[in-house]
């Protein structure tokens, strides 16, 4: 059955055969993300040898490494941003994209998040927020929304969760895009955006974990998920008119910013010219 | 290339400079940093050169975004350095051991500083001799040097390079504050005279296919960089050949680790450096590596003056260490001292070395001055 399915998925080019079928979750939404990533990679007909993937620890991070077919660096946690830094200035005519979860990428490395952003070093960093920590069976996260209940918050969740995507903006990002794993085409589109947008670019996917979210949650059932990212998503242009309560709960869908601002290698080159020149070193 | 410091010719500089003008003519082209006393030097002055060569200074939110980025950038094909002291150098041990687990040539300077914690910043120490060479978890093989003068500083540095990119695997670079700050004659060499190692890439098929395998039966796989096709994939996870996670298979495990091990053990004669003065009619001697070493040689020449047949062995490779020619050592002579700037570290080393076949005496010293050549010979002559 699995075979028939890698034979038959337009898609399986970009996958690593060998490392199939994915050791994600039935129902999970890391399969979907991996999905729209390789669509995203394939209507702008990018060739996977000159992308480098890279990701950290967790659920989320299996999305690329092992399975898409890249030059891949599977690294530590929470570090994936630091590590893509140096594999962006040291190649930076390759696309360097980050994927991987909200405990890795805003938690344990959400510094390196901030900064990367602030830098708007010219990677793309798809963000899977799934609320919680899958891999290690189901603990809180700083994503995980207020009062729900994990398996270190079994009571009930006393924090409020980061709101990652309207951090990143701040932070000072070419482009940040929220969608959930029930918006596939709009998130493919925004993956588009993001690998072409000069600069740092986020796309955060609220993604459904059934198994160690929804099933502490009463939402056992993965559609059970999917409906609700869809009866809560509000888009960006309505939540603008929302006020802070009305807006409890809710995910906020829709691209936060796309705009040019000054790219960190880019600056680099610069003022190498810049260095050089003033020293006279240029054209020797 | 036009370099952007006199070469071929000497130099009166820091310790930190030197370190900064050797990685530059040993190839390293990405530098990432954090500001720490007492390396900070190392980073001024790779912001200062790297635009002129075409190199890239970045200074990363903290020392764990800086070894991320260096080992970032060693997969890109740069060769890369970072430098730190102590607090850095702790916030720096698992990716160290990420680099040792993906084989990653990188080089991580740690100018040793007065611990533990934030310490003695700007006084030297030997503290973190055990850390440099176990910081990290689990099994783990690396190579860790530790140069005595600046012009040491300098020449290692370049060694550090090498034998990074030859076996590739981190080599860290054991300076203190004294070796960082201070200023010495420096011989910078003309960059044709100055020996430069390359990392191998895959050539065959067979080479393309086995990235963590042993193509070649030395232990060293050439390293597939990214961004010429070869679609790698690395991981810090337990793999296989091919590099894919393996990470409940008993022999898979054992055969990455003894490999790493044995890549830089089976090469022990080409990797380890050391010197010896006056030890061949010693009957005490004295074992020592990085900055002490200047004392003892003083001590040494102190000591023979007054008829103590007295040698040294200064070591310039703390790690991997050569227990057998400790063992020789020891049958030689009556007793071996270890003046080091701690409470015992290198000591023990020496102590297992010895295996009982000599006595093996610590001179230890904490709180920021090194041992006097006086503190050691007294200590010798009992």
């Amino acid at each position: 059955m699995a075979k028939k399915i890698y034979s038959t998925y337009p898609m399986v080019k970009y996958l690593r055969k060998e490392a199939l079928p994915t050791a994600l979750c039935p129902g999970c939404g890391g399969g979907t993300v991996l999905n729209a990533f390789a669509n995203a990679i394939d209507g702008l007909k990018i060739d996977p040898r000159d992308l480098v993937v890279v990701s950290g620890i967790g659920c989320s991070a299996w999305i690329a490494s092992p399975y898409f077919l890249a030059d891949t660096l599977h690294t530590t946690h929470g570090r994936a941003i630091a590590f893509a830094t140096g594999v962006k200035v040291g190649l930076p005519d390759k696309k360097v994209v980050v994927i991987s979860g909200d405990g890795d990428l805003a938690s344990i490395g959400g510094n390196h998040l901030l900064h990367a952003a602030r830098r708007n070093i010219d990677i793309t960093v798809i963000l899977v927020n799934n609320f919680i920590y899958g891999m290690t069976g189901g603990q809180v996260a700083p994503t995980t929304p207020f009062g729900a209940i994990t398996t270190t918050s079994p009571y009930r969740n006393i924090e409020h969760p980061l709101q990652i995507s309207e951090t990143v903006a701040a932070a000072g990002a070419s482009y940040v895009a929220r969608w959930t794993t029930a918006h596939v085409y709009q998130l493919i589109e925004s993956i588009k955006k993001a690998l072409q947008v000069k600069g740092f670019s986020l796309v955060e996917v609220v993604s459904q974990c059934p198994v160690q979210f929804g099933r502490r949650n009463k939402m056992k059932e993965p559609a059970e998920m999917l409906h609700w990212f869809l009866k809560n998503s509000v888009p960006i242009s309505k939540a603008k008119d929302m006020s802070p309560e009305e807006l409890e709960g809710k995910f906020i869908i829709g691209e936060f910013v796309n705009r040019k601002r000054p790219e960190y290698v880019d600056e680099i080159n610069k003022l190498i010219d810049e260095v050089q020149g003033s020293f006279g070193l240029r054209g020797d | 290339m036009r370099y952007p410091f006199p070469t071929g010719k000497n130099d009166f500089i820091q310790g930190n400079e030197a370190i900064a003008r050797a990685a530059i003519l040993a190839g390293c082209r990405f530098y990432a940093g954090y500001p720490i006393t007492p390396a900070s030097e190392i980073f001024e002055a790779m912001a200062l050169y790297m635009p002129l060569v075409d190199g890239v200074s970045i200074q990363m939110e903290d020392e764990i975004g800086s070894i991320a980025a260096i080992i970032g950038a060693s997969w890109a094909g740069a060769k890369a350095m970072t430098a730190t002291s102590g607090p850095g150098f702790s916030l720096m041990q698992e990716n160290l051991g990420y680099a040792v687990m993906t084989e990653t040539p990188i080089v991580v300077v740690n100018m040793m500083r007065g611990g533990p914690s934030t310490g003695q910043p700007t006084l030297p120490a030997q503290g973190d001799i055990m850390q440099s060479i176990w910081g990290t978890h689990g099994d783990h093989m690396l190579i860790v040097l530790s140069p005595s003068t600046v012009q040491e500083a300098f020449d290692f540095t370049i060694r550090a390079f090498n034998l990074a990119e030859k076996y590739r695997t981190p080599v860290v670079l054991l300076g203190d504050a004294e070796i960082a700050h201070m200023r010495e004659r420096v011989y910078i060499p003309h960059p044709d005279d100055v020996e430069v190692i390359n990392r191998k890439l895959p050539e065959s098929e067979e080479e393309h296919k086995l990235p963590f395998g042993d193509p070649h039966g030395d232990g060293i796989p050439p390293m597939p960089i990214f961004g010429r096709g070869y679609r790698t994939y690395v991981t810090g996870l337990t793999h296989d050949e091919i590099g894919h996670p393996k990470t409940v298979e008993a022999e898979i495990h054992e055969r990455l680790i003894k490999r790493i091990y044995g890549k830089i053990l089976g090469h022990r004669e080409d990797i380890i450096s050391y010197e010896e003065f006056e030890l061949e009619d010693a009957d005490v001697a004295i074992v020592s590596t990085g900055i002490v070493s200047r004392s003892a040689i003083r001590a040494v020449k102190m000591l023979r003056e007054k008829g103590v047949k007295a040698g040294l062995l200064k070591l310039h490779t703390v790690w991997p260490f050569d227990f057998d020619m400790i063992e020789e050592l020891a049958e030689r002579v009556r007793k071996i001292y270890v003046p080091e700037m701690n409470l015992g570290q290198l000591y023990h080393l020496v102590k297992e070395g010895a295996d009982g076949k000599a006595e093996v005496e610590l001179i230890p010293k904490i709180g920021g001055e090194v041992h006097t050549p006086m503190e050691i010979a007294e200590k010798v002559v009992g």
